[in-house]
């Protein structure tokens, strides 16, 4: 089948998910955003790639941190942005998203940076700019629904590639609400494409999604049995906005049985690292000293998502 | 076409540059070709700062025909720029817009000083107002747009020319 995130040379066209994306193209993003982090120590922090281009970032969600960091990216590389916080405008004013497209199209745009909580959005898009011809714009997905949200799974493999270098290694846990995460999704179609052998999900049963074995991850309901020997703990947030029902009794509870905290990660390897993909919700998931402690990678995470971004908009842009 | 010995061409520009050092002066090679050539002239010469690195994949003008250069590396400028002496190293002086790229990059580090050119072997063909102080060889007739010279460096780290055809 056609991969719609490939134009007919096979090179990346648009960035929607990193399932099915090719390991050679995720190798290639990691090595192209190893010089990227460089700029960021330079007296003038600007290199000239995407000079003249115009890019949208259309958050039909709310973002601070994702939304920041492809910003601070794409003006690193000179582009001119354009932040659209949609949930407040148009939208609310009844206009379809494909109008919406249609009309940042006829201001020349050259890059979409989409958030939707409705998962296929940033597809659909990409599929409406096919067809209709206009498919020297690109799109990137910055999170949608509960499907995907690829550049913080790119992210998180650059941080594990720069702590432990060798995918097919480690052991490797994602601990929490995998029901609701996008991110969860990423992490385990780039950590299974990437090789890596042990891949375990740690949540409690109302927590997860059914089958999520067939992606290829163990599932623990002990986080004391799950954590064990692990060489790097991803910790996801638990997103009470999402959550519908009694799926769990207590904030307080959860902290009980799945926070993290400095007694449970001692169970794992010594020099396992600690990841988050923000914003994190202390003393619920995390306990402030582990999330505070030398393990934890979570600063150095923020700081490699610029330079991926980076690397995924100059790409993009050159292909 | 005999092609002249790289390794005696590399000590020559060596004392080329050699009477028109300052106490502050700086090698900086351009990634690939000029950080070997970089390597061997700050041996030559003793100098004691260290020498820098520059990669000019993100500052090529082609970038919107070409893309992205396949394996872009880190700069690597381990000392201020401001106020410095810079010689800037390559291995073959062509249209001169690799030396435009590096020379842009060069000053989103800071305001040098000066940058001065130094080249194994000019070609011919420029396209840019650009010349080189310092320049081992300059080939009697311009190459054609057809053929590709560059340097190379064997595993005993030995530089030799090398012409290409397209």
């Amino acid at each position: 089948m056609l991969n719609p995130q490939l134009n007919r040379h096979g090179e990346l066209q648009h960035l929607l998910t990193l399932d099915g994306l090719p390991r050679e193209i995720i190798i290639s993003i990691l090595d192209h955003a190893a010089p990227f982090t460089e700029v960021a120590e330079r007296e003038v922090k600007k290199l000239p790639l995407l000079r003249g281009k115009s890019i949208f970032n259309l958050f039909f969600e709310n973002s601070t941190r994702t939304r920041t960091t492809f910003e601070i990216a794409a003006k690193r590389l000179t582009a001119d942005v354009v932040n659209l916080n949609v949930s407040t405008s148009s939208t609310s004013k009844g206009e379809s998203l494909l109008d919406t497209i249609d009309n940042l199209c006829a201001m020349h745009a050259d890059m979409f940076v989409v958030r939707h909580a409705a998962s296929g959005a940033p597809i659909l898009i990409a599929q409406h700019l096919l067809a209709t011809g206009r498919d020297h714009i690109h799109v990137i997905n910055a999170g949608d629904g509960r499907h995907a949200h690829p550049t913080q799974g790119l992210l998180d493999m650059y941080t594990i590639r720069h702590y432990k270098r060798d995918f097919t290694q480690l052991s490797i846990a994602i601990v929490g609400d995998v029901l609701h995460s996008r991110v969860a999704r990423s992490q385990i179609a780039a950590l299974k494409t990437l090789g890596v052998p042990d891949l375990r999900v740690i949540a409690p049963k109302t927590l997860l999604p059914s089958a999520i074995e067939s992606m290829g991850a163990r599932t623990f309901h002990d986080m004391r049995e799950g954590l064990r020997d692990v060489d790097v703990i991803m910790m996801l947030r638990l997103q009470n906005e999402r959550m519908a029902g009694a799926l769990l009794p207590t904030p307080q509870e959860y902290y009980k049985v799945w926070g993290l905290t400095a007694e449970k990660l001692a169970l794992s390897k010594k020099d396992a690292i600690v990841m988050h993909p923000g914003p994190m919700n202390r003393g619920i998931e995390i306990d402030s000293a582990v999330a505070d402690g030398a393990q934890a990678v979570i600063l150095p995470q923020v700081t490699f998502g610029i330079a991926v971004r980076m690397a995924v908009m100059s790409m993009l842009a050159g292909n | 076409m005999q092609l002249p010995d790289a390794e005696t061409l590399c000590r020559q520009l060596a004392e080329q540059i050699r009477p028109c050092l300052k106490p502050d002066t700086v090698l900086i090679g351009i990634r690939t070709g000029g950080e070997w050539l970089t390597r061997r002239l700050h041996a030559l010469l003793g100098l004691e700062l260290p020498f820098g690195v520059i990669d000019i994949s993100f500052y090529r003008d082609d970038y919107g025909a070409k893309g992205l250069h396949a394996n872009p590396q880190r700069t690597n400028i381990p000392f201020s720029i401001e106020n410095a002496h810079v010689i800037l190293v390559d291995d073959v002086l062509y249209t001169g817009r690799t030396a435009r790229a590096a020379i842009n990059e060069i000053f989103d580090f800071g305001r040098p000083a000066c940058i001065e050119l130094a080249v194994l072997v000019d070609r011919g063909g420029r396209e840019l107002p650009i010349a080189a102080r310092y320049c081992a060889h300059t080939l009697p007739e311009p190459l054609p747009d057809s053929q590709n010279l560059q340097l190379e460096q064997a595993e005993n780290s030995g530089l030799t020319l090398r012409l290409i055809h397209a």
